[in-house]
């Protein structure tokens, strides 16, 4: 149906409540309101102290990355193939590979990453790299306070990595 | 006696007046800081937040923070404005807010020292006349202000904030009739006397809502703030203000609501008079702090509550609804006093 602006458009309303019914509707809508917001009161505040309180996270939480060692010999489960380097769509892993010499031997392979970087502020944290991984040496682990002054120290080398974080963030329990 | 203090009944040596003019504006000025900070905390526990809790034990000493913060600003104001009424409108703002607190009856006469002490700045005859005479001039402190701010936001929130009292003030003044009538008295303490047997919130409700309506509009509160009207003002009156200038104003909103509060409270809810029970004389004074907390209380809880109105919505609802019933309840009031009588 085309518009015409000689139409008349009637717009159907309920009947205007009188004084009475609607000054008794505004006290006690006004009365209503006031309950909710006490209500609302008592319940208490809902909010976490976040430097003191963490917010848990999930098992599945994406947050920095971390590289790991075999738990029996020590050794490093990178091999460096670079393969995690070739799924990042942020493009912000290095790898240089190394050859293990039998008087310097890091990981289990063959070879071993001699450098690996991960630039902490072009992370995207979408989990490629671990998904890429075929020995399962890269994982997304729970931390995710990683501001910094400047943008060097986001640059994460692999003894940083390596490393266990030094405060663990808060795990979900499994009901929560 | 000179007929300003009309019916105080006792001579009071100088010395005292001055006294209990100091005491009476510490105590009522510690409660700004006070109601600061309660107002945040509350807010805060309306929407299932904590509040301000970082500064001092629960964030006690916030209201010195921020006042502090305020008065160690920089001066400044804009080019385009009048210079000597841009410092004075802060300052009428002030005096007139403290000039109030004088009415407030705290208890009745009592013998200090040998000396029969009214505790009360002053007892004047004109009683209520004399806050709305104050409430009159505030009003000076804000229109001057957002004049002389040389900025249009300011004016349109001075605009703002000049019809609104204008409006309201009537009917505030006509809900105040009843109770004039009731207790045949203009003074503040004999209508409290007045109010011992039944508060007069029972047989005067309509008057109390219309009050503390008008009260809310009075002090430029939620939901009729639309003087400072955050969003599309962007601070109102105040806009060009800042540092100390500032913290007068701000001091001058919160102690407007504290005074409010402890007139409604002495008007309406018997001031230091207790249902059932007869404390000791020096209860009053706590009494009457305790329900002027009480109403202010009441202050923050209506601002968590209720959105800010229309201007027309404003208008309508001062001149259509409150003034008539305002003047209903006057005249009914009256044929009933006559009636009873």
């Amino acid at each position: 149906m085309t518009y015409k602006p000689d139409d008349v458009v009637e717009v159907l309303r309920a009947p205007r409540p009188g004084p009475a019914r609607s000054s008794y509707r505004a006290f006690g809508e006004t009365l209503r309101g006031l309950k909710t917001t006490f209500a609302r009161m008592v319940e208490g505040p809902k909010t976490l102290q976040y430097p003191e309180e963490k917010v848990a996270v999930y098992p599945r939480f994406r947050g920095r990355h971390k590289l790991h060692r075999f738990e029996d010999t020590g050794l490093e489960k990178c091999v460096g193939c670079s393969l995690c380097a070739a799924a990042c769509p942020a493009d912000c892993i290095r790898v240089v590979a190394a050859e293990n010499t039998p008087e310097n031997r890091v990981s289990a392979g063959e070879r071993y990453a001699a450098v690996y970087e991960i630039n902490l502020s072009r992370c995207i944290f979408c989990g490629y790299c671990e998904i890429a991984c075929p020995f399962d040496a890269i994982t997304m682990g729970h931390d995710y306070e990683m501001s910094d002054y400047n943008r060097g120290e986001l640059i994460f080398t692999k003894e940083m990595l390596l490393a266990e974080p030094l405060d663990r963030t808060p795990l979900r329990a499994a009901g929560e | 006696m000179t007929p300003v203090f009309a019916e105080v009944g006792y001579y009071e040596p100088w010395w005292i007046a001055l006294l209990k003019g100091l005491v009476i504006f510490a105590v009522v000025f510690q409660l700004v800081p006070i109601a600061l900070l309660a107002e945040r905390k509350l807010l805060g526990r309306f929407q299932h937040r904590y509040g301000p809790n970082r500064v001092g034990p629960f964030g006690i000493l916030q209201p010195i923070a921020d006042i502090g913060k305020l008065v160690f600003k920089q001066q400044f104001r804009p080019r385009t404005a009048v210079g000597w009424m841009f410092a004075l409108a802060p300052a009428i703002s002030m005096l007139t807010a403290v000039a109030t607190i004088a009415i407030i009856p705290f208890s009745d006469t009592v013998d200090i020292f040998g000396t029969d002490v009214g505790l009360y700045g002053v007892d004047p005859s004109v009683g209520i006349l004399y806050a709305f005479a104050f409430g009159a001039i505030a009003f000076y402190g804000l229109m001057l202000g957002g004049w002389a701010s040389g900025s249009k936001y300011s004016f349109l929130g001075a605009m703002r904030g000049a019809a609104q009292l204008i409006s309201y003030e009537v009917a505030q003044g006509l809900s105040l009739v009843g109770v004039i009538m009731m207790a045949g008295s203009l003074s503040l303490t004999e209508i409290v006397d007045a109010q011992e047997g039944l508060w007069y919130i029972v047989p005067q409700f309509v008057g109390f809502v219309i009050f503390l309506v008008a009260g809310f509009a009075e002090t430029n509160r939620p939901p009729f703030d639309l003087p400072e009207a955050d969003a599309e003002l962007v601070g109102g009156y105040n806009t060009e203000y800042g540092g100390g200038r500032f913290a007068a104003y701000f001091a001058a909103e919160y102690l407007n609501i504290i005074v409010v509060s402890a007139i409604t409270a002495t008007i309406f809810l018997g001031g230091w008079n207790l249902p059932f029970v007869d404390p000791p004389t020096w209860v009053d004074p706590i009494v009457v702090l305790a329900k002027t907390l009480l109403l202010v209380f009441f202050f923050i809880w209506v601002r968590a509550t209720l959105p800010r109105l229309r201007y027309d919505q404003l208008m309508s609802l001062g001149w259509k609804v409150f003034l008539p019933l305002a003047t209903v309840n006057a005249l009914v009031t009256a044929i009933l006093v006559v009636v009873i009588d």
